[in-house]
């Protein structure tokens, strides 16, 4: 029901901040967020960051993401967790 | 600051001043000068091509480009894609009272510059002021001539079984860039139009002879309509492979933004080809070998049927189907 | 893209559904409640990787779909009264009220202004005092904050001309309305990630644990998909009923507190029409009453309950589509009278909408 996209904060000033992705810049704002610090990837949607993207979090999905492209190959078996 | 009046499309001495003054020095063309009510010239021998078409951009100026160097592409690039040569265009202005004349002269000397890079002149021109309100700050319409070689015979009905479509370069530029300037949607920077004329980009595959089948440029409605109108003057499939498809990456992340499919997003400066399989890699190479077709790519083929459709193969295996788009394509949240 | 490209990863895709095949040994209903999974789905040809057993039914997670005729009714009144500019996602422009649509109306030459953030709106009003910018606001507990957040700055500037007609919708009683249909045939949800984002897992834990209905909050790209697929089919095969999270990269078990109060803080909850479904209790948001100001409904005085009752379109099957009843193509409206050119349901209005999804992908 909502299109948000993951977007890199490069400048903060305010509830302002200045994203990109892939090349792409946009200013938002954060009032949505207590601590936004250049670097941070944020959800963005409607022009508001609704979040920071947690990237150990991402990385752990990617990993179990992994998993399953291996099994493909190899043809065992991967429980999902969680 | 100067601005056109009223006065300056009523037929009299500011209409005279504001041809001398604005229109003849850039648009350098002894048609024009000539001040005749037509312009007169001897057709080269071959079949013409002929076409028309109204700009209304909103905004005028656009990241990219501006109303005049696209209304000279546009027209110059429907010759294109009707395998011709173009060769001459004409050019009518309505300007809503009020336009700076510094606007104006910033697009007519676009509009120029444009001309002579796609190797065409301006021979037939006409100015009209409306009042303020009855149109947008600047309306163009050209038509164009131009000329089909021989052994040139390019429709969108001679798409076949087999086919190979190609696209000249990335996809959506030009779409995307307007919808983020007129909509003032925050974005910075990255999103700039493709205007450009394609002729010489075109001409670069007259070469392959009867083993040219379709061009067209994916204009309004995006590569979707286009190949959607192909397929169904042709009575085939045609089958895109989504990952093959060149687009540049901040225009995939606006599309992604703004909830647009990047293939239903208007181009200004990109044509697609449908060739003969035995052809494609000469075709390809042809484009790739052009500044406006270093980012060329074969995109998909034709296939037999169902007549009319065209399908999306992702990078998972699956299909689906791409429609044309209904309509004006606008920011979304969901 | 960082963080969207690796999960489209396609021997992922590859391995997820092979694992999804392996487990489930009967057949089950899947509803995705979302609208943007609707198109997700449709866009990377999910139902292509699934196993026949597998099925994939949309549920009323658009909120375009589901804004009742009336309330855009009352938004398309509002644009009669002088100086008003009707500012709105782009969304909503071709969405039909009982009469005629935003599209419609700026043809007959309101003034409209599509938006994609609502702070787009407030900024309007700030440049131009001369105006009235009313403000539909629409959207889910993710797009409400954000509402709520430009509505907050209108104050703080200070904007006089500057109000909101809110239409907003809940997500958790609409699924306590489904949970509790007793039409209801559907083994599992798939939850909506960006709705979770700012409300957390806890709204959601009544429907594991006092309706027995396996649920998970999945993303949005298509390895999300697929493995919330898994999480579900794992808990039905394994005959329990639990609720996975697989989206814990941006939804945290507690969501997003500081969206929420500031949802909390300008809204609160009203009784609501859902198109096509039907009064929800709590489902709605109004503004609170401090709010007034710069409340459209106060505002311009609308008659509100008589916008409430403006009925639904006849033989429309669209409530029983979004319950998740009917198919589009049981609806003797599909493809003929209602089209994507010419909606006449909620479902076909937005793009992401079931009927304009089948419609498009041709699906059935």
């Amino acid at each position: 029901m909502c299109l948000a996209v993951p977007m890199q904060v490069k400048r903060v000033e305010g509830h302002d901040a200045v994203v990109e992705q892939a090349g792409a810049a946009l200013n938002i704002r954060t009032d949505l967020l207590d601590e936004v610090a250049a670097g941070d990837y944020v959800l963005v949607h409607a022009g508001y960051a609704i979040q920071r993207v947690d990237e150990d979090e991402a990385r752990e999905t990617l990993a179990l993401l992994r998993m399953f492209g291996i099994d493909t190959q190899t043809g065992q078996t991967t429980d999902a967790t969680g | 600051m100067s601005v056109v009046l009223l006065a300056h499309g009523g037929g009299g001495r500011l209409m005279a001043d504001l041809i001398r003054e604005v229109f003849l020095p850039r648009l350098e063309s002894p048609e024009l000068a000539r001040a005749d009510d037509s312009a007169l010239f001897t057709p080269p021998p071959g079949r013409l091509a002929f076409t028309t078409d109204a700009f209304v951009v909103d905004p005028i100026l656009f990241p990219g480009g501006d109303i005049g160097r696209l209304a000279v592409c546009g027209t110059v690039n429907d010759l294109a894609a009707g395998g011709a040569v173009p060769l001459y265009l004409s050019a009518a202005f309505v300007i809503e009272e009020g336009l700076p004349l510094e606007v104006l002269s910033t697009i007519v000397d676009s509009l120029a510059a444009t001309a002579r890079e796609a190797g065409v002149r301006v021979v037939a021109g006409d100015t009209k002021v409306v009042p303020h309100g009855k149109a947008d700050q600047l309306f163009i319409t050209t038509a164009g001539v131009g000329c089909v070689p021989e052994g040139v015979s390019v429709s969108g009905h001679h798409a076949r079984p087999g086919d190979v479509v190609l696209c000249s370069g990335a996809l959506g530029d030009h779409g995307m860039a307007i919808m983020v300037a007129r909509e003032n949607l925050g974005f910075v920077g990255h999103l700039e139009s493709d205007v450009a004329p394609l002729n010489d980009l075109t001409a670069a595959l007259h070469s392959l002879g009867p083993d040219l089948h379709v061009l067209r440029d994916p204009t309004r409605g995006g590569a979707a309509a286009a190949l959607n109108e192909i397929a169904a003057q042709s009575g085939v499939a045609i089958q895109l492979h989504e990952e093959a498809v060149p687009i540049h990456a901040p225009v995939r992340v606006a599309c992604e933004l703004l909830g647009t499919d990047p293939l239903t997003v208007a181009n200004e400066g990109k044509m697609l080809a449908v060739v003969a399989p035995e052809a494609a890699d000469a075709a390809l190479a042809a484009w790739r070998d052009h500044p406006l077709g270093r980012e060329a790519a074969v995109i998909g083929e034709v296939l037999e049927g169902p007549a009319g459709r065209v399908q999306v193969r992702t990078a998972f295996g699956t299909t689906r189907i791409l429609d044309r788009p209904l309509g004006e394509q606008l920011p979304r949240i969901c | 893209m960082r963080l969207v490209d690796e999960f489209r990863d396609a021997e992922a895709v590859a391995g997820l559904r092979e694992a999804i095949a392996r487990r489930l040994s009967r057949p089950a209903k899947i509803m995705e409640v979302c609208g943007t999974h609707t198109m997700a789905i449709a866009r990377a040809g999910v139902r292509q990787l699934l196993p026949p057993t597998v099925s994939l039914i949309s549920g009323p997670g658009c909120p375009v779909c589901v804004t009742a005729q009336g309330e855009i009714d009352a938004f398309l009144a509002l644009g009669e009264c002088p100086g008003v500019v009707l500012a709105s996602f782009g969304d909503m422009l071709r969405v039909p009220g009982s009469t005629g649509s935003l599209e419609t109306l700026k043809a007959r030459g309101t003034e409209t202004r599509v938006v994609y953030s609502p702070m787009d709106a407030v900024r309007l009003a700030a440049a131009s005092p001369e105006k009235e910018v009313v403000f539909f606001g629409i959207g889910f507990e993710t797009t409400v904050p954000t509402v709520a957040a430009a509505l907050l700055e209108a104050c703080r500037l200070g904007l006089r001309n500057f109000s909101v007609l809110s239409a907003h919708k809940r997500v958790p009683p609409a699924l306590a309305a489904l949970a509790t249909d007793p039409e209801l045939a559907v083994d599992g949800f798939l939850l909506p990630g960006h709705v979770s984002v700012i409300l957390g897992l806890e709204p959601y834990r009544f429907l594991a644990e006092q309706h027995q209905i396996p649920c998970a909050i999945a993303g949005f790209e298509v390895t999300d998909i697929l493995e919330g697929i898994l999480h579900l089919v794992t808990q039905i095969a394994d005959g329990r009923a639990a609720l996975a999270n697989q989206y814990p990269r941006v939804v945290r078990p507690e969501g997003n507190p500081t969206a929420r109060a500031l949802m909390e803080r300008v809204f609160t909850p009203t009784d609501a029409v859902w198109r096509g479904i039907g009064p929800i209790a709590a489902s709605g948001l109004a503004l609170r009453p401090e709010f007034a100001p710069w409340d459209a409904r106060q505002k311009f005085a609308l008659d509100w309950d008589r916008f409430a009752n403006v009925p639904e379109p006849p033989a429309c099957r669209c409530g029983d589509i979004l319950k998740g009843i009917a198919s589009p193509h049981d609806c003797p409206l599909f493809g003929r009278g209602c089209t994507p050119a010419r909606p006449i349901g909620p479902c076909m209005v937005s793009s992401e909408g079931t009927c304009a999804a089948y419609y498009r992908y041709q699906i059935g």
